[in-house]
């Protein structure tokens, strides 16, 4: 009862933002009127991938109907437009994560294909036997995988700084780590397992003292807090689309001028070339030297739609109103009992991940699943993150800008059902 | 409701609480891990098989509801029974949970005992891979090879 008080008071916090109109925001993503099993959609796994908006969908449509060819070959009139559509998805890119220069914003795959683009490039170039690139213990696979390999290959060593109880990354042990042999840091904006934000700044402050690129991967970040690679001084920043209500397939890798125009290609092909004999080719200037062959084009583009809808709504209004339902929906779990919160840092967003004493989260996934709810349970591609606090795995809902309260408690009452199946 | 409750039945809940046979074996003549990297879900099983029958079978291992009460009521089924026919319980289950009855003309639960519970998973695709874990394990162990096996 006391935990139906709160909820109550909650919500009236979170429904007294004026600037931010949550059902209608809703309007604006098709999928969200659907029902499962007769109940309403409550798609609480955004950490995974976020729905899509008309604006996003919308724009396939017209690329596709009357502006399509390839890009940056023909010289007749689509192909003109079809490039500029292109690259005007860049110069939107540039502005929303604040970069001095379009050429400085690379699109590739996903974060997955970021990370791995600057760990072969970057990393192979620079690494050698004994030297060191550092990462945190809270780092998803594609954060992990791509250094262990480029270490395998160079003879470099990865060093992992550890995180406390809450699941917060450890200053004092990262300054002990950070050293002469130190080449690259790589480390997550927000933990896709915890929800952690991280003091990317000052992490790359300390960095910067000795000369230390840093790569920040902001897959879990973008879709709910501003992000400006100049203000965090980030040498590298990489996210994906389809968490930031873009299409799938295509991400986007900032990094610095001088540091990308020092980088030799990842891939080779067309496009990323300037001449090309059997004896020796040229490679093209940066970003195109390092988007070889056709890129995805239309989600590109789409991408771009889905920055102008999010900047539409306007970043800070964002934050807010998630911020609103995320203290609520934090509170509200943390009140069950037998609940209990795997990942309590102080600086959170968007990600609350759980486990109920005795049961499973596979089973708590599926009970909620009956109720049209949609959470992610297992590790979450962290499994050194579960070693840590000792779960073999986790359910996790994860929010974005379309959840509101009212979802939050169809969640509790969800949880309450599991426990009612396992009593 | 209906479909959880053909998921998490009485036996099935009572087995994933209290699960039977879980514990190491000492003398086994065979053992076997099996992993499944999605959920996390560890378990091994034990077997002490003589003149061809299973004498003794048990598990040790963490896992959700669905998969430990399979693991628990597999012990229970196959424990005396020969080899032989241990392979063909597996089969049968394996029909049970995958709908697949085109070999066998009758229901796929007629004959299975306790194991026709899990007749349910059946409406929940991704959940058979929990109850067959324990069981993939258990045909691991009756090879006798000794690595890991894994449902992904």
């Amino acid at each position: 009862m006391k935990a139906h008080r709160h909820v109550a008071a909650a919500a009236e916090r979170a429904g007294s933002r004026g600037a931010f109109d949550v059902e209608k925001v809703r309007e604006d993503f098709p999928i969200l009127k659907m029902r499962v099993r007769g109940k309403p959609l409550v798609y609480l796994d955004n950490a995974a991938s976020t729905q899509k908006p008309h604006a996003v969908i919308d724009a396939y449509n017209v690329f596709y109907s009357g502006c399509y060819s390839n890009i940056h070959r023909g010289v007749y009139h689509l192909s003109e437009a079809a490039t500029e559509a292109y690259e005007q998805a860049r110069a939107k890119v540039q502005a929303f994560v604040g970069a001095a220069r379009p050429e400085e914003i690379v699109f590739v795959r996903g974060t997955t294909e970021g990370i791995n683009l600057v760990a072969n490039s970057y990393g192979r170039k620079h690494l050698r036997e004994g030297d060191e690139v550092v990462i945190s213990w809270m780092e998803h696979h594609s954060n992990i995988v791509p250094w262990q390999m480029v270490c395998e290959q160079t003879g470099a060593r990865l060093r992992v700084v550890p995180i406390n109880d809450r699941g917060e990354f450890l200053m004092d042990e990262y300054e002990k780590i950070l050293g002469p042999r130190t080449k690259i840091v790589a480390v997550g904006h927000v933990s896709n397992a915890l929800g952690t934000v991280n003091p990317v700044k000052e992490i790359i402050a300390r960095a910067r003292r000795r000369n230390i690129p840093v790569l920040v991967d902001g897959a879990q970040a973008v879709a709910h807090e501003e992000v400006d690679v100049r203000d965090l001084d980030a040498d590298f920043y990489v996210f994906s689309g389809h968490k930031l209500f873009g299409p799938t397939g295509v991400g986007v890798l900032y990094g610095k001028m001088e540091l990308l125009d020092a980088m030799p290609p990842y891939q080779g092909g067309g496009d990323m070339i300037r001449s090309v004999t059997f004896e020796k080719t040229t490679y093209n200037d940066v970003p195109y030297r390092f988007e070889a062959g056709t890129p995805n084009i239309a989600g590109a583009i789409g991408l771009g739609a889905a920055i102008d809808y999010v900047t539409g709504l306007g970043m800070d209004a964002i934050s807010a109103y998630e911020r609103s339902v995320f203290d609520y929906a934090s509170d509200a779990l943390q009140s069950l009992p037998g609940l209990r919160l795997v990942g309590t840092a102080r600086e959170r967003v968007s990600v609350l991940s759980f486990v109920l004493d005795g049961i499973h989260p596979h089973d708590v996934g599926t009970i909620l699943d009956q109720d049209g709810i949609a959470v992610r349970t297992g590790h979450h591609c962290a499994q050194p993150v579960m070693e840590r606090f000792g779960v073999p795995a986790t359910a996790r809902a994860s929010l974005a800008l379309y959840n509101t309260v009212d979802e939050v408690d169809a969640l509790v009452k969800g949880i309450d059902r599991v426990r009612e199946v396992f009593a | 409701m209906s479909d959880l409750s053909d998921l998490y039945q009485e036996v099935i809940l009572d087995h994933s609480k209290n699960p039977r046979n879980k514990r190491a074996m000492e003398n086994a003549t065979r053992k076997a891990e099996g992993y499944n990297p999605l959920c996390g879900d560890r378990f091994t099983v034990y077997l002490r098989v003589e003149d061809g029958i299973v004498r003794d079978i048990s598990f040790e291992g963490s896992g959700c509801a669905i998969s430990t009460a399979s693991a628990s009521l597999m012990t229970e089924d196959l424990k005396g029974k020969p080899v032989e026919m241990a392979h063909d319980v597996f089969d049968r289950f394996h029909k049970l949970l995958t709908g697949d009855n085109s070999v066998n003309e009758t229901a796929p639960e007629v004959g299975m005992g306790k194991l026709a519970v899990f007749g349910g998973v059946r409406r929940f695709p991704v959940r058979v891979k929990c109850a067959t874990l324990p069981w993939h394990t258990m045909e691991t162990a009756m090879q006798g090879e000794e690595e890991r096996v894994s449902t992904e």
